[in-house]
C-alpha cells in the first residue's frame, strides 16, 4: 500500500493532467468526433469512457478524462508531441482484452485508442506479406487474407476484439505458437509513433535485412512503455488444406514427455499443437457445458489429457500419419494412452477444441480464478500443480471455504502452464499464501513468471523473479533512452 | 424377453456421404452443380440412425443380432462407412459408383436398397431399416418413404423416439410432427427415418477406430443389385441465392414507417 501512495503523490509531480487547453488543441489535430472527453467543454459523462477506463476482467479501473481515437499515424505523432511538450502521461491502447492491466490507465492518462486505423494498407499473395494498421482487429486480418489462402501466424481466445498493434506490443503468444513461432519472428516490420512525437518507419517487407540492430524488436512486447505502434508489416503462412485433432486420455502425467517425443518424431512437419489438461480442468470445462467427448468409460482412470492438432497440405497424407501414430500407441507393449476421440467432421473437431479453449470459461464460472501464466520445463508441470495445491493445503486453504481447485492446463508444445486456483471468494490470505510462493517456485525452476500474458501493471513487482539485475537496470537504460520523460504507458513493465 | 433365434433383429442403416455442413457452399462455374472439393462427412441424420441401431443394442443386448450399414458412392464413401463401423455397426456394404457419376436420385438408391435387403433373405432377412430423414446435399427427403413403399413395410418417419419390443415384434416411435409430436405403434418389418432430436451421436473412440479396420466391407455394383442409376430428372441450373444488399439507418421512426410503407409493407 505505501508503495502505491509514493506512486500517486510522486504521479502529481511528474505528469500533467489533461486541460480544457490541451482539448482545444487536440482540436486542430482531430475531428470532433475522435475526441471522448469528460474536461469541459465537451464535458461527456464519465460512464462514456468506462469500456476505456476498465479491462475486460473488471479488475484494472483507471480514472482517464480522455480519449483520443486519431485516425492516422500523423495524427498520432501530433498528439505525442503535444503530450511531451506538456508532460501529458499516455496509455497507447488496442482491443483493451489483455490480461495483465496493461492497456488501462493506472490514473488520468491520456487514452490513444487505436481503434480507427483499421485498414490494411497492402497484402502480397505471392510473398504472403501483410501490412496493416496498429487498429485492425486480428480476425479481421484473418477474413481478409482467408480467400488468398493464407492465415495470421496467431491465433487467440480474443480474436474478435483483439487488434494487431496490441498483438505486437504485447508479444501475445496463443494457439499457434508452436507451429509459427513468436512474432518476434513472424513480424517483419513496425511503424512506431516514439514518445517524442518522432515517426519510426520500419514498415519494411523484407524478409532478410541484416542491418544493424534490429530496433522493432524492442518494441514487440514493449507494452508500449517505448513508443505507439501505428502499423505492422507481419509474415502470413499459407493457409493448410487439411486440419485433424485428436483428444487422448493418459494414465499418469508422467507419460505426457514420452508421448510429446513419440508424436513429435511421427508427426513432424504436420503436427500444429500438442496441449495439455489436467484430470481437474476436464471435468471442470464438461461440468459448465463442454460436450463430453470421451465415454465415462473411457475418462475412468484417466489422469490428464493431451489435444493433439495436425496441420498440413494433404488430407490423405496427414490422416495416414495420424493414424499410424494411433495404431502404434493403442498397440505398444505398455501403451502411453489409455485411449482416445478422433474427430470424424468438422463439428467434432471443434467440439475438441472447445473442451480445451471451454476451461478458461469455467473457471471463471466455477469461482474467483487467481491465475498464473507460466514458462517452465515440461517435467516440472504436475510438480509446480501439486506444490501449489500442498502449499495451500498446508496453510488450511484448500476446501469449499476457501480454494475449491487447483489446476493447470496449456501449451504444453511451448512449455507453457496455465497455473489456476480457483477460491470462492478473492481474499487477501489466498493471496499472501500464493504469492511470491508460486514465484519463487517458478523462479527455483528458472521459468518465466509471464509465458505470453506479459507484465503490465500487474507483475511489475515481480519481474525480478524472471529478470535479474543487470537485465533489470538495462531495461530501464533503454526506457530512459527512448521515453526520458517517462510519458508513455508509465507504471507498466517496470516500476 | 427371451428372444428366440428366430426372433433376432437385423438391423440395415443406409449412410450418405455429404458435403459437411459446416463447409461454406459454393457453386461451380459451369453452374452445373457445387464444388465438390472439400469436406465431406457422413450425412448429419445418418450418423443419428447409426447411432440409434447401436443403442438399440445396447439396451436389447442380444436380441440385436446384426446392425449392417449400407453407402452408394464413390470410393471415398468407404471412409463414411469406417466412421459408421467405429461408431459400433458390425459390417458394411459399399456400391460403389464411379467418381464421375452423376449422384443417384431417391428412387434409384431406394431400388438398390430393396435389391440389397432382397439379398439378405438367405442371410436372415433384415427387420429394420433406420435411415436419415434426409441427406443435407440434396435435402429431397424421399427415400425412406419410397423404400417402404418398394417393400410394402410399414414407415415410422421423422422419429425422434424408438421402442422397439424385439420378442413381439413391435416397435412405438414418436414422431416430429406440425405443431408437435405422434405416436404410433407398427409392426417389423419397418422403415424408421431419424429426425434431429432422436439421440445425440457418440465420438468414434480410438480403440473403436481401430477395431473398425478389421470389419468387413462388402463390395457391390449397381449391376451386382440389377439397379441402374441413371438419372430421371435432369438440373438445368444451379446459383447461389442472390446476396442480400446492405440495410440503411433510418433517423425516426416516421422515416421508418415511410420506408416501410414505400416497400409495400402496410399496417395488418
Amino acid at each position: 500500500m505505501s508503495r502505491f501512495i509514493r506512486h500517486c503523490t510522486g504521479w502529481r509531480r511528474l505528469y500533467s493532467s489533461v486541460g480544457a487547453s490541451d482539448i482545444d488543441h487536440f482540436k486542430s489535430i482531430l475531428p470532433p468526433a475522435a475526441i471522448l472527453s469528460t474536461v469541459s467543454p465537451s464535458a461527456l459523462p464519465s460512464a462514456e469512457l468506462d469500456p476505456y477506463n476498465n479491462d475486460w476482467m473488471g479488475k484494472y479501473h483507471g480514472s482517464a478524462t480522455t480519449v483520443l481515437r486519431p485516425k492516422t499515424t500523423q495524427q498520432v505523432s501530433d498528439i505525442v508531441r503535444w503530450c511531451a511538450s506538456r508532460n501529458i502521461a499516455i496509455v497507447p491502447q488496442g482491443g483493451n482484452t489483455g490480461l495483465v492491466g496493461g492497456s488501462v490507465p493506472l490514473h488520468d492518462e491520456l487514452i490513444v485508442s487505436l481503434a480507427n486505423m483499421n485498414t490494411v494498407r497492402s497484402f502480397d499473395p505471392v510473398s504472403g506479406i501483410l501490412v496493416a494498421d496498429a487498429g485492425c482487429i486480428l480476425q479481421s486480418l484473418t477474413d481478409y487474407v482467408a480467400p488468398h489462402n493464407h492465415i495470421m501466424p496467431i491465433d487467440l481466445g480474443a480474436k474478435g476484439s483483439c487488434h494487431i498493434g496490441g498483438n505486437v506490443a504485447t508479444n501475445a503468444g496463443g494457439l499457434r505458437l508452436l507451429r509459427y513461432g513468436s512474432l518476434h519472428g513472424s513480424v517483419l516490420g513496425l511503424e512506431v509513433v516514439l514518445p517524442d512525437g518522432t515517426i519510426l518507419d520500419q514498415l519494411t517487407t523484407l524478409r532478410k535485412d541484416n542491418t544493424g540492430y534490429d530496433l522493432k524488436q524492442l518494441f514487440i512486447g514493449a507494452e508500449g512503455t517505448l513508443g505507439i505502434i501505428t502499423a505492422v508489416s507481419v509474415l502470413t503462412p499459407p493457409s493448410p488444406q487439411a486440419s485433424n485433432n485428436v483428444i487422448l486420455a493418459l494414465p499418469h502425467f508422467d507419460n505426457v514427455l514420452p508421448l510429446y517425443k513419440t508424436v513429435k518424431r511421427q508427426l513432424s512437419e504436420i503436427l500444429s499443437a500438442f496441449e495439455f489438461i489436467d484430470r481437474t480442468a476436464y471435468d471442470l470445462a464438461v461440468k459448465h457445458g463442454q460436450g463430453r467427448a470421451l465415454s465415462d468409460e473411457d475418462v475412468d482412470g484417466a489422469a490428464c489429457f493431451v489435444l493433439v492438432e495436425t496441420s498440413g497440405g494433404r488430407r490423405e497424407h496427414d490422416e495416414e500419419k495420424l493414424t499410424d501414430l494411433l495404431t502404434s500407441l493403442l498397440e505398444a507393449d505398455s501403451p502411453l494412452i489409455n485411449t482416445g476421440v478422433l474427430s470424424q467432421n468438422p463439428a467434432q473437431f471443434s467440439s475438441l477444441w472447445a473442451l480445451r479453449e471451454g476451461v478458461t470459461e469455467a473457471v471463471s464460472k466455477e469461482g474467483k480464478a487467481y491465475k498464473y501464466d507460466i514458462s517452465i520445463p515440461l517435467a516440472s508441470f504436475k510438480d509446480v500443480v501439486d506444490a501449489t495445491r500442498e502449499h495451500l493445503r498446508s496453510k488450511g486453504l484448500l476446501g469449499d471455504h476457501a480454494v475449491k481447485h487447483v489446476l493447470g492446463y496449456g501449451h504444453v508444445g511451448d512449455g507453457n502452464l496455465h497455473l489456476n486456483i480457483i477460491a470462492a471468494a478473492y481474499t487477501q490470505e489466498i493471496q499472501d499464501a500464493l504469492e511470491p510462493f508460486v514465484y519463487e517456485l517458478v523462479a527455483s525452476y528458472r521459468g518465466s513468471i509471464s509465458a505470453e500474458h506479459g507484465i503490465g501493471a500487474m507483475k511489475t513487482h515481480a519481474l525480478h523473479y524472471s529478470k535479474n539485475d543487470v537485465s533489470i537496470e538495462w531495461m530501464k537504460k533503454i526506457k530512459a533512452l527512448f521515453d526520458p520523460l517517462g510519458i508513455m504507458n508509465p507504471g507498466k513493465v517496470l516500476e | 424377453m427371451r428372444p428366440t433365434a428366430s426372433r433376432l433383429l437385423n438391423i440395415l442403416v443406409p449412410i450418405k456421404r455429404a458435403v459437411d455442413y459446416a463447409v461454406k457452399i459454393r457453386v461451380n462455374p459451369q453452374q452445373t452443380g457445387i464444388d465438390l472439393n472439400v469436406k465431406h462427412s457422413m450425412n448429419p441424420f445418418d450418423e443419428i440412425a447409426v447411432e440409434e441401431a447401436v443403442r438399440l443394442r445396447e439396451r436389447l443386448k442380444d436380441a440385436v443380432s446384426s446392425i449392417k450399414v449400407v453407402t452408394i458412392g464413390p470410393p471415398k464413401a468407404a471412409e463414411t462407412l469406417r466412421t459408421a463401423l467405429a461408431m459400433g455397426a458390425d459390417s458394411a456394404v459399399h456400391i460403389e459408383v464411379p467418381d464421375t457419376a452423376p449422384a443417384p436420385e431417391p428412387l434409384g438408391v431406394a431400388k438398390a436398397l430393396r435389391a440389397l435387403i432382397e439379398r439378405e433373405k438367405a442371410a436372415g432377412g433384415i427387420d429394420l431399416v433406420i435411415m436419415g430423414k434426409q441427406a443435407i446435399d440434396d435435402d429431397a427427403g424421399q427415400t425412406g418413404q419410397m423404400l417402404a413403399g418398394l417393400l410394402g413395410w410399414g414407415q415410422a418417419t421423422f422419429a425422434s423416439k424408438v421402442d422397439i419390443d424385439a420378442g413381439a415384434r413391435t416397435a412405438v416411435v414418436m414422431r416430429e410432427i406440425d405443431g408437435g409430436s405422434e405416436e404410433m405403434s407398427a409392426r417389423l418389418p419397418l422403415v424408421i427415418t431419424t429426425d434431429l432430436r432422436l439421440n445425440e451421436p457418440r465420438y468414434a473412440s480410438l480403440p473403436n477406430i481401430m477395431k473398425a479396420k478389421k470389419k468387413p466391407i462388402e463390395k457391390l455394383t449397381a449391376a451386382d443389385l440389377g439397379v441402374d442409376f441413371t438419372p430421371r430428372l435432369e438440373t438445368l441450373k444451379v446459383t447461389e441465392p442472390p446476396t442480400r444488399t446492405g440495410g440503411g439507418k433510418v433517423g425516426s421512426v416516421d422515416e421508418l414507417v415511410a420506408k416501410l410503407k414505400e416497400a409495400g409493407f402496410t399496417a395488418v
